[in-house]
């Protein structure tokens, strides 16, 4: 069980408010991703979960048990650490049999679920060596191994990714969500890259200064975004955004358009422009455009299609894909 | 990294065994005189290996003083202290290293600041203070004293070896369960082992070597070896054969304590935890 409910949970630091008082509620088995840019409260509400970090304010509730003034070590929760936080001076079965041994297992229970988890993980060649001995996504499976063993009520994942490169970082992202597949508990998963918010996620919470913007589906923040900020954080590339005439013409103060909504032609279109640069990634090919009266647009046409620089297009918007924002930013319906 | 020739490298290693040579010199020098006659001590031109070797003097320091006596009250001092100062210490450089305030570095800047002040300033308030509480040449009064002097340097020390800790690790292990004392136990005290070791072995140095206070706070007593040594220089004259042999007797013991431990003081242990 892992149910995670956030009722009014605020956080000051040194006189600066820097969780106002946000409600949320987790529900068993969830794939929640925190998702934000640096410096939006996304880590420290995490810690606040686990217990790491003082609530200023409003109550925490796990599994309908108020833990808000719980020590971390008697919430029965997992944590995996950007830094990994191995124990340098244990070896890798020390460093998974820990979590055990703190529990008071005996030694043939603890034994067993090791080398099970060590098995999962493909660490069982490793289990006597030290961390400092081990590379990089070694350590990071470590770390999990170390998180699984346990069976806590639910996992806390800080940035686990960061430090890793991009392959490996493709490859782990797979393994976790296999993970969350294989265990059906819930996480709680941090990051500041949107790509892994949509692909882990069952449920994406986008913050911002300390603030829940939304809390969706990836494909419900894709296609309804509630505000300027979601619609602008989630997807890649950007969404455009274009004030003036063309807003107002759809009684709007803002009109967003993702790229791949926008369509390409050389002879007609709703908007006309020129080509300042071409990004070709193969599978995609990504156009900058400098429309008079509009702005710098970016549109994203599928496959391989050349244009070069200066060249005369029509944008046209996919009518149904527009979305209209107030003069605040929110979203209108 | 740029590769040295071996000309160069020939240059520095002399240049090392040199100053390491200077450095050692005068120790190595009072070792040899303590077996000289006094005659022979004071030579002109002094014989550097060629003399008379002899043990008496060793011999007279022993009849004319009770040596061991003074090393057990050597021992008391520098060991009593030290353990004292690291009980009080560990806890206020934890508080500062992982759970600091605003206030936490001005703390370390007073604290350092009282070292700065010549302990002569506070010779005479401390001998009256000492004096009045029937603790002058007592072996609990050099104690307090010493741990005293000395523990703004065992919690600055401490600080700065437990901030090299990362506090995720310790996070970690609340995530995993464990309680405070288990943290401390099975976490953070082998990853300070290091620290805590040199921070005990420099303090005995330290507390060993004090001369300014447990001169002037001794007479028989409690007096240890610091003052077993100043004994051999008296007003008649400097008997410079005994004074080697009383001091060379008297920096032995700390030589070999430090010449064991020098290599568990070194020891990379967080290196590949974090990163």
């Amino acid at each position: 069980m892992g149910s995670i409910v956030l009722q009014n949970v605020s956080k000051e630091f040194g006189g600066m408010n820097v969780i106002p008082g946000l409600d949320l509620a987790i529900a068993d088995g969830d794939f929640v991703v925190f998702v934000g840019p640096s410096g939006c409260g996304k880590s420290t509400l995490l810690r606040m979960i686990a217990g790491l970090e003082d609530t200023s304010g409003g109550r925490i509730l796990i599994d309908d048990a108020d833990v808000t003034r719980v020590p971390p070590a008697q919430r029965q929760l997992s944590m995996v650490f950007q830094s990994y936080a191995l124990y340098p001076h244990m070896s890798v079965y020390g460093n998974i049999a820990f979590p055990l041994k703190m529990a008071g297992r005996d030694k043939a229970a603890i034994d067993k679920k090791v080398r099970a988890a060590a098995a999962t993980l493909n660490l069982t060649d490793y289990l006597e060596r030290k961390p400092r001995q081990l590379s990089g996504g070694q350590r990071q499976r470590v770390a999990i191994g170390r998180a699984i063993v346990r069976e806590p009520r639910a996992f806390l994942f800080d940035e686990p990714l960061s430090n890793l490169d991009a392959a490996l970082r493709v490859n782990m992202r797979l393994e976790i969500s296999e993970l969350h597949q294989a265990l059906k508990t819930t996480m709680i998963y941090v990051t500041h890259d949107q790509v892994e918010a949509m692909t882990m996620a069952d449920k994406i919470v986008v913050l911002n200064k300390g603030n829940i913007e939304q809390v969706g589906s990836p494909l419900e923040l894709y296609r309804s975004p509630a505000n300027r900020f979601v619609a602008g954080f989630i997807g890649s590339p950007r969404m455009n955004f274009i004030d003036g005439p063309e807003a107002e013409k759809r009684g709007a103060a803002t009109i967003g358009i993702r790229p791949e909504h926008l369509g390409l032609s050389a002879s007609e279109g709703a908007w006309r422009g020129e080509v300042d640069l071409s990004e070709h990634l193969g599978s995609d090919t990504f156009l900058h455009i400098n429309a008079p009266g509009i702005g710098a647009l970016t549109a994203r046409m599928a496959g391989e299609f050349s244009a070069s620089r200066g060249a005369q297009v029509f944008l046209t918007p996919d009518e149904t894909r527009i979305h209209r924002f107030d003069s605040h930013g929110e979203a209108l319906p | 990294m740029r590769r040295t020739s071996p000309a160069r490298h020939g240059f520095i290693t002399a240049l090392a065994w040199s100053i390491g040579l200077l450095i050692f010199f005068p120790i190595l020098w009072t070792f040899l005189t303590s077996f000289k006659t006094e005659n022979d001590a004071i030579a002109s031109p002094p014989s550097f290996l060629f003399f008379n070797w002899t043990l008496e003097n060793y011999a007279e320091v022993q009849s004319r003083s009770n040596y061991l006596k003074h090393v057990f009250n050597s021992v008391t001092v520098a060991f009593g202290s030290t353990l004292l100062a690291i009980l009080v210490a560990v806890p206020a450089a934890w508080a500062m290293a992982f759970a600091p305030t605003r206030r936490t570095k001005d703390v370390l800047m007073w604290m350092l600041s009282t070292k700065m002040m010549p302990p002569v300033g506070a010779l005479i308030p401390v001998y009256l203070l000492f004096r009045d509480w029937g603790l002058l040449d007592t072996l609990s009064g050099l104690v307090a004293v010493l741990m005293l002097i000395n523990l703004p340097i065992v919690v600055w020390m401490l600080y700065t070896y437990f901030r090299e800790i990362p506090v995720d690790i310790l996070e970690a292990a609340r995530m995993d369960g464990a309680s405070l004392a288990k943290e401390i136990v099975y976490v953070l005290a082998p990853m300070a082992v290091p620290g805590i070791a040199s921070t005990l072995l420099l303090n005995i140095i330290l507390a060993w070597n004090e001369a300014f206070w447990t001169l002037n706070l001794t007479a028989a007593n409690a007096a240890p070896l610091t003052a077993f040594i100043a004994s051999y220089s008296s007003p008649e004259g400097l008997f410079w054969a005994k004074l080697s042999a009383a001091s060379t007797l008297a920096i032995a013991p700390i030589l070999l304590l430090g010449w064991f431990s020098q290599r568990q003081l070194v020891r990379g242990l967080t290196f590949g935890a974090v990163k």
